[in-house]
């Protein structure tokens, strides 16, 4: 079967927008030597396709990972599409193209460079919201808590469970800087994602800046003076994440 | 005394303290209370010299009674002291972990008045914080030797791990550095916190309601560096304990001298934290590799090489286990090779189920090649560059260069012609 090649897709940069993309492969016999977002499209000498997204469709393809391949190969399609790797709608496809062929076994053979930048990209992301699940601080804007990150990769989705669950009394908003996507939570159980381009906070309270004193004390306390290691530091905690957390800000007095 | 100080005091007094590890337990949140544990451990932040900030790590006190040779708190050193009450603790540990700067409160104490009086002013924190608050986060307290072992019993219910510290690795440095404390009264809660976290699993396995005894385990530290003991001593007692006590972790504090005292080393010794390093080293050789003390260290070298990680150490010393055959060789041959570990194993044997691997799907799989190649052929085909396998030429090519030049700094390249004054004017003076 001869593909046509020379073609690039926009799609609206959802899930569903890409799984649809995967379906005009086969339903037009196409290969497309890009897929790009609408937002982030680059002028191209190509023609272009615009993938509309129709649920139907995505659907079909959704169920079709798991029964083909397995379901541990549709959650890694989903955790990589979260991921920050280059061009990764291009290597989806391939890897599903590769999948449909292979079956259930396509996910594991992690030697095959196809797979294993796939396996890399969830492994950069899975690691980045461990990390963050750390690193992440909260202020109390008075019985409303609210942290902003900025990750590479599109973490909120799989980090929010694990706050649900440890602040369930809690309100409590998270706000992606770098993919300007919010969450929020409320005390009632209530919760849900939202797009944004700016949130505004308000300013701390006395509390609040009586506590961020307290940790940044407890934070330069805790340090041994004499295994001072300035770079094992930054190993375990890159410096991209140091604006964010409380113990690196001064408050302006 | 203001809340500000007090906790500057009481960190300041804790630091010495390695463990703060959040591990070990999966708790999930329930509705309406704070906090849950997750079984990996979750690091909060990482203080200036590199090391995890997990739990807020504060005494409840440090007016101790004791006089232990090695440590900042001692009856005899004069220093500030404070104490936390328990809602002042318990207050700071809910505010900090509504924030997200913690995963939970890593609680110890200076004996204050006895042994038994410590304990109780930490279980009133602890019952304040689990029951009054509904804390679900992760507690590890210290047990107090020579507390009354209903109290560690009852400490043992409301915490998540606990921890005896054995402090030196031998009865007789203990005699010598710490009068008051003994081998027995060490060992004691050690092995009652054992005994109550067996017990506890029969218990748990028949009745799922009943209270959770210590369900991270236990863990211990021992301080290296202060007392003459050797790696080998150090490394048996660290997998005695293992055996006998079933702890989840042996923790190794290299020396930091404090204090000026007559059994002790010199107040400008430096940490021994390239020793300590090779410890931890070793320490998850025998947890995870399937490894035995004896051996790590043999009798004739009871010291670690400081240029050669254990592994290594060990691979070059028995290069008639090698070279193994990436394709074929058993899980724990290929953990035994220096530059595959836990993880790169798991994915060999996994991806190995479906094609014959070579070099660059061993690059894929996170192998460290700089070091596995000269101990593995893949199909057959040998993958070490170097045309021997001379222990002593190996050791050279995989050893840590690094370290030795560490030892060496400060002093200036050796040469034959090392130019002398008379040869510096002449450069000046044009005469060379």
């Amino acid at each position: 079967m001869s593909y046509r090649t020379n073609i690039v897709y926009r799609y609206d940069g959802s899930f569903q927008g890409f799984l649809c993309c995967v379906f005009q492969c086969f339903a037009q016999k196409e290969l497309p030597c890009a897929i790009e977002p609408w937002d982030a499209s680059q002028e191209t000498l190509f023609p272009v396709r615009t993938v509309e997204t129709v649920l139907e469709e995505a659907e079909r393809v959704a169920r079709s990972i798991p029964k083909k391949m397995s379901p541990e190969a549709y959650e890694l399609v989903r955790t990589v599409f979260l991921s920050c790797l280059e061009e990764k709608e291009q290597k989806l496809l391939r890897f599903l193209l590769m999948g449909y062929r292979l079956g259930p076994k396509a996910v594991k053979m992690t030697s095959e460079e196809t797979v294993h930048v796939l396996h890399k990209a969830a492994l950069h992301l899975a690691n980045e919201a461990h990390l963050l699940l750390g690193f992440l601080r909260f202020s109390d804007f008075g019985g409303f808590l609210a942290a902003e990150i900025s990750p590479k990769n599109n973490v909120l989705p799989k980090i929010a469970p694990h706050f649900c669950g440890r602040f369930s009394g809690e309100n409590f908003l998270i706000w992606d800087k770098t993919h300007k996507l919010g969450f929020i939570h409320q005390k009632t159980g209530e919760y849900r994602f939202f797009e944004a381009d700016k949130i505004e906070l308000p300013e701390p309270d006395e509390t609040e800046l009586a506590y961020r004193e307290l940790w940044r004390e407890f934070y330069e306390t805790i340090a041994i003076e004499g295994r001072k290691n300035p770079k094992l530091r930054r190993t375990h905690m890159p410096m991209r994440y140091w604006p964010e957390m409380t113990e690196f800000q001064q408050e302006p007095y | 005394m203001e809340l500000l100080k007090k906790l500057e005091i009481l960190t300041d007094a804790a630091k010495y303290d390695v463990a703060c590890t959040s591990s070990g337990v999966d708790r999930a949140g329930e509705p309406g209370k704070l906090g849950s544990a997750v079984a990996a451990g979750i690091c909060h932040s990482f203080s200036a010299d590199g090391r995890c900030i997990s739990l807020l790590k504060v005494l409840m006190s440090n007016a101790c009674v004791y006089n232990c040779a090695y440590c900042v708190n001692r009856r005899e050193n004069e220093g500030r002291r404070a104490s936390f009450t328990p809602e002042e603790l318990c207050s700071l540990t809910m505010n900090f972990y509504r924030r997200n700067y913690i995963e939970g409160l890593f609680l110890s104490s200076a004996v204050v008045k006895s042994p038994d009086h410590t304990c109780g002013l930490m279980l009133r924190a602890l019952q304040k914080l689990r029951e009054d608050e509904g804390f679900r986060g992760y507690i590890h307290v210290k047990a107090i030797p020579g507390a009354d072992p209903v109290l560690v019993e009852r400490l043992g219910l409301y915490a998540d791990r606990m921890s005896v510290n054995i402090e030196l690795p031998s009865q007789k440095s203990l005699g010598l550095l710490a009068p008051e404390k003994t081998k027995e009264t060490i060992l004691a809660p050690m092995g009652q916190i054992c005994q109550g976290i067996q017990e506890n699993a029969s218990d748990l396995a028949r009745y799922k309601k009943a209270p959770r005894f210590v369900p991270a385990g236990q863990s211990t530290q021992m301080i290296v560096g202060a007392s003459p003991e050797t790696d080998r001593q150090i490394l048996l007692l660290t997998e005695g304990l293992y055996r006998r006590y079933r702890l989840k972790r042996v923790f190794f504090s290299a020396y930091m001298p404090v204090v000026n005292h007559r059994n002790l080393p010199a107040k400008d010794t430096p940490p021994p934290l390239l020793r300590e390093h090779r410890l931890y080293q070793a320490d998850w050789l025998l947890r995870f590799y399937g490894f035995q003390a004896k051996e790590i260290l043999e009798e004739e070298q009871p010291d670690f090489n400081p240029l050669l990680d254990p592994k290594c150490n060990w691979a070059v010393n028995h290069m008639e286990h090698f070279p193994v055959e990436v394709n074929r060789a058993p899980y724990e041959m290929l953990l035994r090779v220096p530059g595959i570990g836990v993880k790169s194993a798991q994915r060999i044997v996994q991806a190995r189920r479906y094609t014959a691997l070579d070099q660059m799907a061993l690059k894929r799989l996170g192998v460290v090649l700089k070091r596995a190649r000269f101990f593995l052929t893949c199909k057959g085909k040998s993958l070490s560059p170097l045309q021997t396998d001379n222990p002593l030429v190996i050791a050279g090519a995989i050893g840590e260069g690094r370290v030795f030049q560490q030892g060496l700094s400060g002093g200036e390249q050796l040469s034959l012609f090392a130019p002398q004054k008379e040869d510096k004017v002449k450069c000046l003076t044009g005469q060379i």
